[in-house]
C-alpha cells in the first residue's frame, strides 16, 4: 500500500501570467482511491492533464506510475486508464469492436486482447451483447463496460471523471463495488467529481481552490476538522469561507 | 388552492421504448416539486409534455387549469422553461440575451427586474460578455434569469445543477427558495438524491414510472426495515463477506460505510460475531436513519 504511484512536489503550471496550478504537492499510493475536488476553474483539469502526460509542468517535480512528467509522457499514457461519464466508448461500434480498438490503442498483443475480451464478456455476463452497438446498451451496462475498458491494459492508475453521475442508485452501488475491487488489486483510482457524495467513498480527498490544494486528508478527518456533517459542507466552508 | 399541474395517465413511447408509462401526479401552487431519477428515467420527456413542446400518446395534462394540448399558446406565455442543455444564444451578450427573452414575451427587463435582481446581480458586472464565454455557474444564473423575465406562474427546470460545483449548486437552491415569495410554482429535476431535501415534495422516477411521491421526510420514513451502517478498513473484503451471509438481505456501499439490511431486524449482534469469525475484527456496526437514496433502492428492488 505504500508504493507511491503519483508523486507531485511543488508543481507549478502557468499560462502566460496566469498561475493555474500554484505549488501543488501530494502523493497517492498504489491501491488508493483518491478524490480530487475543487470548484469550477480551481485548476483540476490542468493538473489532471499533467498527470496523464498531456501537458508539461512549468516547474516542480511530477512522477506518475514511475515515469517523469517532463520526459516520459508516452510511458505515462501507457500506464494509465481514463473514463468519464459523458464519453468513453464509441457508440457506433459494437462491444467487441470497442474492446479490440482500445486494446490496440494501448498496444496490447492480439492474443492478450482476445484473452481479455473473453474474460470481460464472461465477467460482465456480456456474451449476448458482444455484437451489439454501444448505443443499444442500457446506460448501466455501458458504464460497466467503459470502466472495464479503462483498465483493460492493467494500468497502474485509472482516472475517473464523475464516474457515477446520472446513473440509478443500484448501478451506482455496483459501480463502487467494482472500484473497490479494482483498488484491492493494487490499481490506484483517481476520482474527480463535483458531487460530494461521490467524494465520501474515497480513501482520501484533496480540495483545490484558486490553483492551490487547500485541504488534503481522509473524508472523516476533514469532517472533524471543519466540524461538518458531510464532505459537501467541508467543501462549501472552504470555497466560501464567509 | 388550485393544482398548477395535473397529470393523469400520461404515456409516451419512442419506437419500442416506453419513455413514460402512465404518469399521474399533481403539483400545488407555490411549491417546489422535484423529479428525482437517473438519466433515461423519462424526466426530460415529461417536462417537454408539461411545457407543451411534445404531445403525449395518451393521458391528460392540465397545466394552470388549461389543457396542454389544446391551449398551448396561452400556456407558453405563463411557463418559464430552462432546458437541461444550455440553450441561450452563445453569440449574444448576457444583456442581449436577457433583452431578447423579455421582448419575445412582450415585456421589458425593467418591468420584472425585481424578480431576477437577486440572481442577475451576480452576473450583471459581466453583462457585455458573450453568453458562450461564461463559466458554468454564470451560464446557469443567466439561463434562470431569462426563464424568469416574463414573470411566469410556473417555472420548469430540467437538471439545472448538473455539472455545476457544490457551492454554485447550493446558491442556486437558495435562489429557488427565494422565488416562493412571488407565488411561482417550481418543477425541477435532478439525478442527485441529496437535492431532494431542498424540495417540498418529490417524485422518485425510474424507467418511465413514478415509484413514490411525497415529502422528502415521508419518503425517508417509508423505508420499511432497520438500517445498519457497517464500517471496516478493508471495504471490499467487508462487502464481499457481508453478501455471503444468508442473514443479510442487502449490503450496499454508501460513502465510507456499507448500508446493510437484515432478513431479521434483530440479528445485528450475530452479524458482528459473524464478521469477527470471518476475520474482520475492526467492524463498527451502528443503526442509522435511512436517506432518500436508501428508500429509492428499496423501491427499485420491489419494482
Amino acid at each position: 500500500m505504500n508504493e507511491k504511484v503519483i508523486y507531485v512536489k511543488n508543481l507549478v503550471k502557468k499560462f502566460g501570467s496566469f498561475v493555474a496550478n500554484d505549488n501543488l504537492s501530494f502523493e497517492v499510493s498504489a491501491g488508493e482511491i483518491f478524490g480530487f475536488l475543487g470548484a469550477n476553474g480551481a485548476g483540476k483539469t490542468t493538473a489532471i492533464r499533467i498527470l496523464s502526460g498531456l501537458s508539461k509542468p512549468t516547474s516542480g517535480e511530477v512522477n506518475v506510475a514511475g515515469y517523469d512528467a517532463y520526459r516520459q509522457t508516452e510511458q505515462i499514457k501507457k500506464n494509465i486508464g481514463y473514463m468519464c461519464q459523458k464519453f468513453s466508448l464509441y457508440e457506433d461500434l459494437t462491444v467487441r469492436e470497442n474492446i479490440i480498438l482500445y486494446g490496440g490503442i494501448y498496444g496490447m498483443s492480439k492474443s492478450l486482447i482476445r484473452e481479455r475480451l473473453a474474460d470481460l464478456l464472461a465477467k460482465l455476463h456480456f456474451q449476448e451483447y458482444e455484437n451489439r452497438m454501444i448505443s443499444d446498451l442500457p446506460l448501466g451496462l455501458r458504464q460497466k463496460l467503459a470502466f472495464s475498458v479503462a483498465v483493460l491494459h492493467d494500468p497502474k492508475i485509472v482516472f475517473l471523471d464523475e464516474p457515477t453521475g446520472g446513473v440509478d442508485p443500484i448501478t451506482r452501488r455496483q459501480f463502487w463495488e467494482t472500484i473497490y475491487e479494482t483498488a484491492s488489486r493494487g490499481i490506484t483510482v483517481f476520482v474527480t467529481t463535483h458531487y460530494m457524495d461521490e467524494a465520501e467513498y474515497c480513501d482520501r480527498i484533496s480540495i483545490m481552490n484558486e490553483g492551490k490544494i487547500v485541504a488534503l486528508d481522509t473524508p472523516e478527518k476533514l469532517k472533524k476538522q471543519y466540524n461538518a456533517a458531510s464532505v459537501e459542507e467541508v467543501f462549501i466552508k472552504i470555497a466560501r469561507p464567509n | 388552492m388550485i393544482n398548477v399541474v395535473e397529470s393523469s395517465d400520461i404515456a409516451k413511447s419512442f419506437g419500442p421504448i416506453m419513455a413514460l408509462d402512465d404518469i399521474s401526479f399533481s403539483v400545488n401552487e407555490s411549491e417546489i416539486f422535484g423529479f428525482i431519477g437517473p438519466d433515461g428515467a423519462g424526466k426530460t420527456t415529461l417536462f417537454r409534455i408539461i411545457t407543451t413542446l411534445l404531445l403525449p400518446d395518451k393521458g391528460n395534462m392540465k397545466v394552470l387549469g388549461m389543457n396542454a394540448t389544446t391551449h398551448y399558446k396561452e400556456l407558453r406565455k405563463n411557463i418559464g422553461y430552462m432546458p437541461g442543455r444550455f440553450s441561450l444564444y452563445q453569440d449574444l451578450s448576457v444583456e442581449e440575451n436577457l433583452n431578447f427573452y423579455a421582448t419575445v414575451f412582450g415585456t421589458t427587463v425593467e418591468e420584472n427586474y425585481n424578480l431576477i435582481s437577486d440572481i442577475y446581480s451576480h452576473i450583471e458586472p459581466f453583462k457585455k460578455r458573450l453568453a458562450g464565454k461564461l463559466s458554468g455557474g454564470m451560464k446557469q444564473k443567466l439561463a434562470l434569469s431569462c426563464a424568469l423575465i416574463h414573470k411566469p406562474r410556473l417555472l420548469i427546470l430540467d437538471e439545472p445543477t448538473t455539472g455545476v460545483d457544490a457551492v454554485s449548486r447550493s446558491e442556486f437552491w437558495d435562489m429557488l427558495n427565494k422565488l416562493r415569495q412571488y407565488n411561482i410554482t417550481i418543477i425541477v429535476s435532478t439525478p442527485y438524491m441529496d437535492e431532494a431535501i431542498r424540495c417540498d415534495r418529490v417524485a422518485l422516477i425510474q424507467n418511465g414510472k413514478i415509484l413514490s411521491i411525497d415529502t422528502p421526510q415521508k419518503i425517508r420514513a417509508g423505508f420499511s426495515r432497520k438500517l445498519f451502517t457497517v464500517k471496516a478498513i478493508e471495504k471490499y473484503r467487508l462487502i464481499k463477506t457481508l453478501k455471503k451471509n444468508p442473514e443479510v438481505m442487502t449490503a450496499y456501499p454508501f460513502g465510507d460505510s456499507i448500508h446493510v439490511t437484515l432478513i431479521n431486524d434483530s440479528s445485528d449482534n450475530s452479524l458482528f460475531e459473524y464478521l469477527v469469525k470471518e476475520g474482520i475484527s475492526d467492524a463498527v456496526i451502528q443503526e442509522a436513519e435511512a436517506g432518500i437514496e436508501d428508500r429509492f433502492l428499496e423501491l427499485m428492488e420491489k419494482a
